[in-house]
């Protein structure tokens, strides 16, 4: 009898070793080029970043210097804080204008609603640098913009929108906005078609208004989706980069530069191959630090 | 739920408002590809010239540049796919020592920035030789979407059915055999889904095929397009023309394969 199930034991044991094999084997190409292509440059970057290079001649260590450039270089800092105004036009205002497409269109039935979901996530499909020329068009001195305002008789306002100190980072902010709007609203509007009908109908028996009823239930309900949206929408926010390339190079001066151009900048028009790696670190922590926070209180009942 | 007619039609006003604002831009670039492409054009008169679409395929290397990302997105289409396929497959139908660790390396994938890892890549490559080549410019985007693909694919084996696994293990089926005529038959929408998304990130990505070929010998369409903007300044007309041009490709999939996009985008992003 003892014998007998050491016996199964060890046939067991090979088969489940056999089989830990064979799941190796499946998994080996996408660990390979995953591996190869993302991993292993990600950890060169880190390594890269405690160098001073140019590229092509001799490099020396310089320990965390790179890093401490990132800090007390202003142009750079100044890339991290234009990001962190990018994020309130990708996720802030896409939520703020995401939750109440959404409220307003689960409340009632609408006819059409598939058609319209359809219409506002295709910015999501489009490629930036399409986008990007679009409403560079749009933006420009003569372009349909200035063309509208001065039509209606707010001529005051026009502007070479993308060639001003003070509004192209809005200007390009807004564009984002446009892109990410769909994507949060059409995420929101899944969640929101979980809320049971009756619920409302309770709510409305308890004589709740649209406003009381929007806080109490629905709000609570899509706190996974707001979750999602968010994360997705910062990430985009904090890597943009054919979107400043395409439409301003970073200008006028330095007040649309991101930390993603200012890595391409360093890196092959500068020759600053270790400050550009350094920021590329500081932006994954940057990035990964946002989404911790934001799964937490989401998560926070 | 009934709520009154006068709130039901704000709500149409407020989805008309902002189908408009969405549509607006895309009417814009339309309306200038087909505008007069200079002041002799406009001079002849005629509100519609499509001939502008050959003339920016032309003036713009068009042709060349769709062909070469067609090229770059069939080779990270086929590569990542099938290797997310039987990444995921393992992931999500086998248990071994390691499966959480695996799955959470690639979960840490989606998220790193490309801008993080490209630039030491375009270095040691250029060491290699693989940079200005399609390789050079495939290789970090199969990375990439294997990323998410594993992801999505182990999502996928995991929801399959477990009694159709074991019956076919037990009819002495070998996992390959499992894995090709019964599950991947079945995941065919699934696959659809993620075959579309990575054909869109790819065709659509800047970044990396600016980086990877400095010469310009591996230029992608979006790529095509900056540089036209840059190079191509008198009037607008085939800039617009190009710029419809570059897009058409995914939103002509778009139009058609629509639930496929909004499911995967929206089910794609909903954490573990």
């Amino acid at each position: 009898m003892a014998d007998s199930t050491t016996t199964v034991g060890r046939g067991a044991n090979r088969r489940s070793a056999r089989s830990a094999w064979v799941a190796w084997a499946y998994l080996a190409p996408a660990l390979l080029l995953y591996g190869g292509f993302l991993l292993f440059p990600l950890g060169r970057a880190a390594q890269y970043s405690l160098f001073d290079w140019d590229g092509l001649g001799e490099s020396t260590f310089v320990g965390l210097d790179n890093y401490l450039e990132i800090l007390f270089d202003e142009r750079l800092r100044e890339a991290f804080w234009h990001a962190l105004v990018l994020v309130f036009f990708f996720a802030v205002l896409p939520l703020v204008i995401g939750l109440l497409l959404a409220a307003l269109l689960t409340r009632s039935h609408v006819r059409g609603v598939g058609f319209f979901r359809s219409v506002i996530f295709l910015p999501q499909v489009i490629a930036m640098v399409v986008v990007a020329v679009t409403w560079r068009q749009i933006y420009a001195p003569d372009g349909p913009l200035n063309g509208f305002l001065r039509l209606v008789g707010l001529g005051d306002l026009a502007r070479p929108w993308l060639g001003d100190y003070t509004f192209t980072l809005p200007a390009v902010g807004l564009i984002g906005t446009w892109v990410c709007t769909g994507l949060v609203t059409v995420l929101l509007m899944a969640g929101m078609s979980r809320v049971p009908r009756e619920q409302y109908e309770a709510a409305r028996l308890d004589g709740a208004g649209p406003v009381r009823e929007f806080f109490a239930i629905t709000l609570p309900t899509v706190r996974g989706e707001i979750t999602v949206a968010l994360t997705l929408t910062i990430v985009a926010a904090l890597k943009t980069f054919d979107l400043v390339y395409v439409t301003t190079s970073g200008g006028p001066g330095t007040s649309t530069t991101v930390p993603s151009y200012e890595i391409y900048r360093r890196a092959f028009q500068l020759g600053d191959v270790g400050v550009a790696t350094a920021v590329g670190i500081v932006l994954t922590i940057v990035v990964f630090a946002i989404n911790a926070v934001v799964n937490v209180i989401g998560d926070r009942k | 739920m009934k709520v009154s007619s006068i709130e039901r039609g704000a709500n149409y006003v407020v989805l008309i408002v902002f189908a408009l604002v969405v549509l607006g831009p895309i009417g814009v670039i339309i309306t200038l590809a087909f505008g007069p492409k200079d002041a002799s054009a406009a001079r002849e008169g005629g509100l519609f010239h499509p001939e502008n679409f050959p003339e920016a395929w032309e003036v713009g290397r068009f042709g060349q540049y769709m062909l070469t990302s067609l090229v770059v997105a069939a080779i990270v289409v086929v590569v990542s796919v099938l290797a997310s396929i039987l990444a995921g497959y393992a992931l999500g139908t086998m248990r071994f020592r390691g499966a959480t660790a695996v799955f959470y390396l690639f979960l840490l994938g989606i998220m790193v920035p490309t801008e993080a890892f490209i630039v030491p890549l375009y270095f040691d490559l250029r060491e290699l030789g693989l940079t200005n080549t399609v390789w050079g410019v495939a290789l970090p985007q199969i990375a990439m979407s294997i990323a998410f693909g594993t992801y999505w694919m182990r999502t996928y084996f995991r929801t399959s059915s477990r009694a159709l696994i074991e019956a076919a293990r037990l009819d002495g089926a070998t996992s390959m055999r499992i894995l090709w005529q019964i599950l991947v038959p079945i995941g065919r929408p699934a696959i659809l889904t993620l075959v579309l998304l990575v054909f869109m990130w790819t065709w659509n990505e800047f970044l990396i095929p600016l980086v990877m070929s400095p010469n310009g010998d591996v230029r992608t369409a979006p790529l095509g397009l900056a540089f036209f903007q840059g190079q191509y300044t008198q009037g607008t007309a085939l800039l617009a023309a190009g710029a419809v041009l570059v897009a058409l490709p995914v939103v002509a999939l778009y139009i058609f394969l629509q639930r496929h996009f909004i499911k995967g985008m929206v089910e794609g992003a909903v954490r573990e």
